[in-house]
C-alpha cells in the first residue's frame, strides 16, 4: 500500500523539467493554483487539459505511474463531484428521483470543479515527482529572503520544511516496519468493522509518535554537535541557477494566462 | 510445521520506475522443529525472506507453502491470520512495537488479537516474561521506563506469549550487551530443543549460526547461494570469505596458525571453539611443533 503511493515523492529520472530552477517551478505552480481558476467553459478546461498533459509528458515519468499512484486522490475528487450535482441548484432540473434531484448547473459545475481538482492536483505532484525536496526548501528560501527585513524567520522556516520533507519517507518506511511487527501480532488492519480497524491503529500510532519524538531529540543534538548555529553567514553547496528555459517557462504561463483570459466567458 | 518454497521472486515496487528484484528463485525446505540460520550480506534478501514465512509478503511469483496453506502470487490470501499465530516473528529492533501502558498489557496484545481470554493470556505472559529472564516485577512497569535490553526481552515476551511453532528471528541480539547476548540465544535453543519449536534466525554473527543451527542458508544477491549443515557451509571458508562474509572466529584462528607455521592442524576447519581446541591438542601430540 505505502509503496504505491507517489504523493509527496521526488523520481529521479532525466527530463527538463527536472533541470528547471525550483525557484521557477515553484513560481509556476503557485500561480497554476490561480490560473486554473480562469478557465470556466469546454475550450478554456481544455487548454489546461492540454497544457497540463504537456507538461507532464515533458517531465519523462509514465503518466499511468502517476494516475496509480494518485489513485486515491480520486475519491476526493469523486466526493466533490457528488457534492455539486446533488446541492447545485440552478439550471434545468435533468433528473428527479424522489428526494434526489440533480439540475444541469449542477452537473456541469461538478464536472467542472472536478476537472480543477484534477489539474491541480496532477501540477502539482508534478513539482514533488520532479524536485527533490532540499531543492524546493532552497527555492523557497531563496523565495522568500525579502521577508527577512520583516523580521520573518525564513531560514528556520526552510529548515522545517526541509526537516518535515526529509523525515516523510523515512516515516513510512517506519509506518510499514510496525505495521508488519504489529501484523505478526496478530492484527489486522484491513479487515473487520470500522471501530475494530480505528482500534488497529493505536498500535500503530503510539510507537510511531514516541519513535518520532526520539529522532527529533537526537537530530537536534547530533545538529548541535556539527555545529549548527542558525542561519546566520551559512553558505550553500548548492547554488540555484536561473536560466533561459526558466524564463521560458514562466512566459509560456503568461501565455496561457492571457489566452485563457481572452477565450473565457 | 514445515515451510517449503517453489521458485520463490519477490519484486518490490512491481510496475513502478522504482521496480527491484529481492528474491529470485528461492526452493528451501524448513523441516518441523529445525534450527535454521540464514546469512547474507545486507542486502541479500533475508528480511525479505522471513517475511514470506508468516505471510506478511506474498511471492510476486513461484509459492511458499507453510504446513497445509499455500500461498502464490494470486490477490489477497485468507487464512493468513491462523498462519501468522502458528509462525511468530521477532523482527529487527523488536522494542519499536511496544505500545502499551504496562509490559503485562503489551505481552498480552498478541495472544489476545488471536482469541484468547484476558486471564489465559496473562498466566502466558507471566511465564513469557520468566522465559525472557525478567521477574514478575516487571508486569506492572511501563515498557517505556526501561532500558534497551530490557525492552528487546520484553517485545521477545511478547512474540513467544502466542506460543508459536516456528520462531522467526531476525538479528534478535543486535546491540546488546554480550551476556544478554549469550542468554538469549541460549533460551532460544532450548525453545527449539525442549518445546519442539523451529527456529529461524537470521544472523551476521556466524559465532551463533554454527554454534546453534543444524542447516544454513546462504544468501547472496537474492537467491540462495549454499545450503547445508554448519560443517558442509564452513567446509570451504575461503568461499565465503570471497562472497564478503565472515567464518566463526575459530576458523579464522585456526587459518591463521596455518598460515604461520605452514602447515595443516586439523582435517577441516574447527566451528567451534572446543574443535579448535581438539585439533590444536592433536596436532601437539603429533609433537611436531617447536
Amino acid at each position: 500500500m505505502m509503496e504505491k503511493m507517489i504523493f509527496g515523492r521526488y523520481i529521479p529520472v532525466e527530463s527538463v523539467i527536472h533541470r528547471m530552477d525550483p525557484r521557477a517551478k515553484l513560481i509556476i505552480v503557485f500561480l497554476f493554483i490561480f490560473v486554473v481558476f480562469l478557465a470556466n467553459n469546454p475550450m478554456t478546461y481544455g487548454l489546461l487539459g492540454v497544457f497540463t498533459f504537456i507538461a507532464l509528458l515533458l517531465s519523462n515519468i509514465k503518466i499511468s505511474f502517476i494516475i496509480k499512484g494518485l489513485r486515491f486522490l480520486f475519491w476526493l475528487i469523486l466526493f466533490t463531484f457528488l457534492l455539486h450535482i446533488f446541492f447545485t441548484k440552478e439550471g434545468e432540473l435533468l433528473v428527479s428521483w424522489g428526494f434526489i434531484k440533480i439540475y444541469e448547473g449542477g452537473l456541469i459545475q461538478g464536472i467542472y470543479i472536478s476537472l480543477r481538482f484534477f489539474f491541480l492536483i496532477l501540477f502539482t505532484s508534478l513539482l514533488t515527482l520532479t524536485t527533490t525536496p532540499i531543492e524546493i526548501t532552497d527555492g523557497l528560501e531563496s523565495l522568500l529572503n525579502p521577508l527577512k527585513k520583516l523580521k520573518f524567520p525564513v531560514h528556520e522556516l526552510a529548515l522545517m520544511l526541509s526537516i518535515a520533507l526529509r523525515f516523510i519517507p523515512t516515516l513510512m518506511d517506519e509506518t510499514e516496519k510496525i505495521m508488519k511487527a504489529q501484523q505478526a501480532r496478530g492484527v489486522d488492519f484491513s479487515e473487520g468493522s470500522l471501530t475494530t480497524r480505528a482500534k488497529a491503529i493505536i498500535p500503530l500510532l503510539i510507537p510511531l509518535f514516541i519513535n518520532a519524538f526520539k529522532r527529533a531529540d537526537e537530530l537536534a543534538t547530533a545538529m548541535e554537535a556539527r555545529g549548527y548555529r542558525g542561519g546566520e553567514g551559512r553558505t550553500k553547496y548548492r547554488l540555484l541557477k536561473w536560466d533561459l528555459r526558466d524564463t521560458l517557462a514562466l512566459l509560456i504561463l503568461i501565455a496561457l494566462s492571457v489566452t485563457l483570459i481572452l477565450l473565457r466567458n | 510445521m514445515e515451510i517449503k518454497t517453489k521458485h520463490l521472486e519477490y519484486v518490490y515496487q512491481k510496475n513502478s520506475p522504482f521496480e527491484k528484484r529481492a528474491l529470485y528463485n528461492i526452493n528451501i525446505t524448513i523441516p518441523e522443529n529445525s534450527y535454521t540460520a540464514i546469512i547474507g550480506h545486507t542486502g541479500s534478501g533475508k528480511s525479505t525472506l522471513l517475511q514470506h514465512f508468516n505471510g506478511l509478503l506474498q511471492p510476486t511469483s513461484g509459492e511458499i507453502q507453510i504446513g497445509d496453506l499455500v500461498i502464490g502470487s494470486e490477490k489477497k490470501k485468507k487464512g493468513l491470520k491462523s498462519i501468522r499465530k502458528k509462525v511468530g516473528i521477532v523482527f529487527q529492533f523488536p522494542e519499536h512495537q511496544l505500545f502499551e501502558e504496562t509490559v503485562e498489557k503489551d505481552i498480552c496484545f498478541g495472544p489476545m488479537n488471536f482469541g484468547l481470554s484476558e486471564e489465559e493470556a496473562k498466566i502466558r505472559a507471566k511465564k513469557a516474561l520468566k522465559q525472557v529472564g525478567l521477574n514478575e516485577e516487571f508486569l506492572q512497569k511501563s515498557p517505556f521506563d526501561l532500558s534497551g535490553g530490557q525492552m528487546r526481552r520484553i517485545a521477545i515476551a511478547g512474540v513467544l506469549a502466542m506460543k508459536p511453532e516456528v520462531l522467526v528471528l531476525d538479528e534478535p541480539t543486535a546491540g546488546l550487551d554480550p551476556r544478554g547476548r549469550t542468554e538469549i540465544m541460549d533460551m532460544f535453543y532450548s525453545l527449539y530443543k525442549q518445546h519442539g519449536i523451529s527456529i529461524v534466525l537470521v544472523t551476521h554473527s556466524m559465532e551463533d549460526a554454527s554454534k546453534y543451527a543444524d542447516h544454513i542458508i546462504v544468501m547472496h544477491k537474492g537467491t540462495v547461494y549454499k545450503y547445508g549443515t554448519p560443517r558442509e557451509i564452513f567446509d570451504s571458508p575461503e568461499e565465503l570469505i570471497k562472497l564478503g562474509l565472515d567464518v566463526p572466529e575459530s576458523i579464522r584462528f585456526q587459518l591463521k596458525l596455518e598460515e604461520k607455521i605452514g602447515a595443516q592442524i586439523g582435517k577441516q576447519p574447527s566451528i567451534s571453539i572446543n574443535e579448535l581446541t581438539d585439533n590444536i591438542l592433536s596436532y601437539l601430540k603429533r609433537g611436531d611443533i617447536q
